[in-house]
């Protein structure tokens, strides 16, 4: 544990999972999961506020185990201990008449082995929200700023009846924001952190309003085409993310329904500069998963090119007969990491040459999932370069091509920093996940609208 | 709980200008099987109540999961504060905004005697569709479920709104993966598309019963088809097609919060500025687009919106003009012009903002017959596969699971990795017939993403099969 400033939320769900353990009959087995979040929004739209507010929710997804038979409760906690005891003693009694009827689950797999963690981050060194209203509004007066501060801590747990107990706390804030030159033309921003700085905060401001500048210039429109084209950390974030969706998990591969299976199937490669790992270590997320199971500091999942791993959840290994790594049920990366390349930052304008410079895309999705094609759009700033100048903003334009090419043959480069990217998910919850990528320089990038 | 929570908003509510509370307690069951065997069984129960103030001009919320009145007060004291926070560095004068006083309920239909399935009876079917797609052994993955929510609200304002709606939805779904080497192809029940209000008898009459061999079939159909032709041609979308074709290219769109510039960090933006309304020409004179909030069975009818804005069914495209935006009373205020009954949140945890609710294109005079007919050249898509738009919800390229080629007025063979591309802004000009109500279907989508904090939302849509022309259209990597 790094520090003992706030175990309350951590103290109060140990005592309900302790209950929970209390309260189990002859041979039954139990696990549960345990998130909550304290979290200020305010959102934000023409440097004005437009929907502040707080949410305070706590959850408890517990799953009660007879052999091979199991189901789970997932329900809201209200944090008082006779309520929230009543609850777990009704859901008991729920679970057991479920359970009754349903078949042993021949996939069901629990961590046996007891590995306790805790983990309390940056906890209470955060301003109120309201403070950093207060210099967020400051420096954006007369511009036309959009976008949202979400700030608070978030808590995992997860116990289980071997007396498994695990804790994740994070004290956070991310403001996600852009400024607009005019209708769809913006530079986007974030700044987050556990550590609030409005100096570095103007900074951040102050650079965004130099790069408006150059999005006055006439927007320029290319016809449908193949260029040259530089995607920045955070636009080759979207196009890797897409592994993500059914890609790199081990049943998506079993059931042939991977967009990268064939590189498994038929040994297809991906450009040998392609590495790519789940890098649990240098992340946000906890390092156990929702089943217990605590996660290897580091799965490689792409190597030179190769296809080398993949996210294994307890479930499937159990189906198959593999070891788990950790993975949650949807087998997906929570801190994806691609490795670095040999092209300084400084040099990016210059190597791209002519073509398009892309600081963000928008809206992918698979256009032939079989042969890993995936379409979307550019978004906010990007630009026409020509002879490694930037010329003019660019329009928007729809790419359509294959991951197998633009991560193969036609990777020309990668530069030889990466960008922490923090996920700025707010959906159900704040979420955890977060990237670390380099920009890449692509050949002949197929746009089609 | 609702009496309850009643008597302690009488006891809480602060002295502002406006003060609401908004319970929901909604229970949901997943009821999955994969490749024959049952999935983990879950059942949800999640509760928790939102406090709005409006005082001096500002707005604030604030959502807990803690009833008491502890939390209560707790929550009322934060919203207030960001009330007092946001005074007169809003985006508007929240206090001017005239908030609701309906009072009343609402829910979702029943029918008579409506069918009482047990759990084991439910994973039973949901087995034999699962068993029944192993036709063949390239049948590489099934997943067949049936998922349920029940949810109540109630809305209670200091403006005298007491609004008590409860919505039931019954979602079945299933899917059937064929692989054959370096293909995979998938069909499925609509595309996720049976999601409607209503009881178990959705389960059992909207498809599910029998679907597991014949989308299994398909699946194996697709992988022995040719890919779908390149190049302009006439293109006959099916309603499960066409609900994805509202969605994201007229729904999105005419959401007034994003013509106002919110979503523009997110979501996005739109094409669609406000002096449009009254007078573009979205589409052609064939097309004519409701929101419908009230249609009985719809996923998302209701009586008022999450605002207690009484809902009611509004034209927003008629004879193809733009008519009004999909914005509810506080969008309204801010643009100054009318809307519809559209300010939704996706639970208590997330504030209301502008949404579809049903979003429906009216039914023509077309026949199914007719439409094939009057095709020289051309192919019928159906269920969504692929989805993707730019952030002003203008360039788009949709796929669907499953195509057939229409040549000479007939249906002729099946093609694999239908795509389509488009402008919003010509497209529906190009809309050429609108199949009649033989051709009509109710269905709805439980995964509409958007704002910041981000929510999802289920929207309804409903079609019949419509036919444009000279689309240009696509197929899969050669």
């Amino acid at each position: 544990m790094e520090t003992t400033m706030d175990t309350m939320m951590q103290d109060y769900f140990f005592e309900l999972a302790d209950f929970v353990q209390a309260n189990l009959q002859a041979g039954e087995r139990f696990k549960c999961w345990f998130s909550g979040e304290q979290s200020d929004f305010v959102r934000f739209n023409k440097g004005l506020v437009r929907q502040p507010g707080y949410v305070e929710q706590t959850a408890l997804s517990l799953n009660l185990i007879n052999g091979l038979t199991h189901a789970s409760s997932d329900f809201s906690l209200s944090k008082n201990s006779a309520v929230d005891q009543a609850n777990v003693l009704q859901m008991l009694q729920d679970l057991r008449a479920q359970i009754a009827q349903l078949p042993p689950d021949p996939h069901f797999m629990m961590a046996e082995e007891v590995y306790s963690t805790a983990h309390i981050a940056a906890s209470g060194e955060l301003p109120l929200a309201s403070q950093m209203l207060d210099d967020i509004l400051a420096l954006s007066k007369g511009v036309d700023f959009v976008g949202v501060l979400a700030s608070g801590p978030i808590f995992r747990g997860f116990a289980n009846s071997y007396g498994q107990r695990n804790w994740h706390q994070l004290e956070s804030f991310i403001l996600d924001w852009s400024i607009y030159q005019a209708t769809d033309k913006a530079v986007k921003c974030a700044y987050s952190g556990t550590q609030w700085d409005k100096t570095a905060l103007a900074a951040k401001f102050s650079d965004a309003l130099s790069q408006v500048e150059i999005l006055k210039r006439d927007a320029v429109s290319v016809p449908p085409g193949q260029y040259r084209a530089y995607l920045t950390p955070t636009a080759l974030y979207e196009v890797i993310g897409m592994l993500n969706w059914d890609g790199v998990g081990e049943k998506a591969l079993r059931t042939k329904q991977s967009s990268i299976r064939r590189m498994r199937d038929e040994g297809m490669q991906f450009n040998p500069m392609v590495q790519l790992i789940e890098n649990t270590a240098q992340g946000l997320a906890p390092a156990f998963q929702e089943d217990g199971f605590v996660k290897p500091e580091q799965v490689s999942l792409i190597e030179a090119g190769k296809l080398v791993g993949s996210m294994i959840s307890p479930r499937t290994a159990q189906e198959y007969g593999l070891q788990t790594n950790g993975a949650d049920g949807g087998e997906s990366m929570s801190a994806m990491e691609m490795a670095t390349g040999n092209l300084a930052l400084a040099d990016v304008l210059k190597e791209l040459g002519t073509g398009i410079y892309i600081s963000n895309m928008w809206y992918l999705n698979f256009s032939d999932r079989s042969a890993c094609k995936i379409t979307g759009m550019t978004r906010f700033a990007s630009f026409w370069v020509e002879n490694g100048e930037i010329k003019a903003p660019l329009n928007v334009m729809r790419f359509d091509d294959s991951l197998f090419s633009l991560l193969g043959d036609k990777l020309l480069a990668l530069t030889n920093e990466a960008e922490m990217l923090i996920d700025n998910d707010t959906y159900e919850q704040r979420g955890d996940h977060c990237a670390r990528l380099p920009g890449a320089l692509i050949k002949d990038f197929a746009f089609v609208l | 709980m609702f009496d309850s929570i009643r008597s302690q908003f009488k006891r809480l509510a602060p002295a502002v200008d406006f003060c609401s509370l908004r319970l929901v307690r909604e229970r949901q069951q997943q009821i999955s099987v994969r490749q024959g065997v049952l999935q983990p069984f879950s059942t949800s129960h999640d509760s928790g109540a939102m406090i709005t103030v409006i005082h001096r001009g500002g707005y604030g919320y604030a959502a807990t999961s803690d009833l008491s009145d502890a939390g209560l007060a707790s929550a009322v004291a934060r919203a207030k504060t960001w009330a007092e926070q946001s005074a007169g560095r809003a985006v508007t004068d929240y206090s001017a905004i005239a908030m609701s006083d309906a009072r009343g309920s609402y829910a979702s239909p029943k029918s008579s005697n409506p069918p009482q399935l047990s759990q084991s009876q439910i994973i039973e079917i949901l087995m034999r569709e699962s068993n029944d797609a192993q036709i063949d052994e390239r049948i590489v993955d099934t997943y067949a479920s049936l998922w349920t929510v029940n949810t109540e609200q109630l809305y209670i304002s200091t403006a005298g709104a007491d609004v008590f709606q409860e919505i039931s939805l019954v979602m079945p779904d299933f899917h059937a993966s064929a692989n054959d080497g370096a293909d995979t192809q998938g069909r499925s029940l609509g595309g996720r598309g049976i999601c409607l209000q209503g009881d178990m008898s959705i389960f059992l009459e909207r498809g599910m019963v029998g679907c597991g061999k014949r989308l299994a079939t398909e699946a194996l159909e697709l992988l022995a088809a040719p890919n779908c032709p390149t190049g302009k041609m006439d293109l006959l979308l099916m309603p499960s097609q066409m609900m994805l074709q509202i969605h994201e290219s007229i729904g999105h769109p005419l959401e007034l919060d994003r013509i106002l510039g919110d979503e523009r960090n997110y979501a996005g933006t739109s094409f669609v500025t406000l002096d449009m309304f009254g007078k573009y020409q979205y589409g052609s004179n064939l097309l004519n687009v409701s929101f419908d909030p009230t249609r009985p069975e719809q996923m998302a009818s209701y009586g008022w919106d999450d605002d207690g804005t009484p809902a009611e069914k509004q034209y927003v495209i008629k004879d193809g003009i733009l008519q009004c935006p999909l914005g509810g009373a506080i969008s309204q205020a801010r643009a100054g012009i009318a809307g519809v009954a559209a300010a939704r949140s996706c639970s208590w945890n997330r504030p209301p903002l502008d949404r579809m609710s049903n979003l429906n294109v009216e039914a023509g005079s077309s026949s199914f017959a007719e439409m094939i007919k009057s095709v020289e050249r051309g192919i019928l898509m159906d269920t969504n596969i692929s989805w993707s738009i730019d952030d002003s919800r203008n360039k788009f390229q949709f796929g669907s699971e499953y195509g057939r080629l229409i040549e000479n007025g007939e249906l002729t063979s099946v093609v694999k990795n239908p795509n389509y591309r488009g402008i919003s802004a010509t497209f529906w000009r190009s809309l050429k017939a609108v199949g009649d109500q033989s051709t009509f279907e109710v269905m709805g989508t439980p995964f509409c993403g958007k704002a910041e904090p981000s929510q999802v939302i289920r929207v309804g849509h409903a079609s019949p099969a419509c036919l444009f022309d000279q689309v240009e259209v696509f197929g899969g990597h050669e």
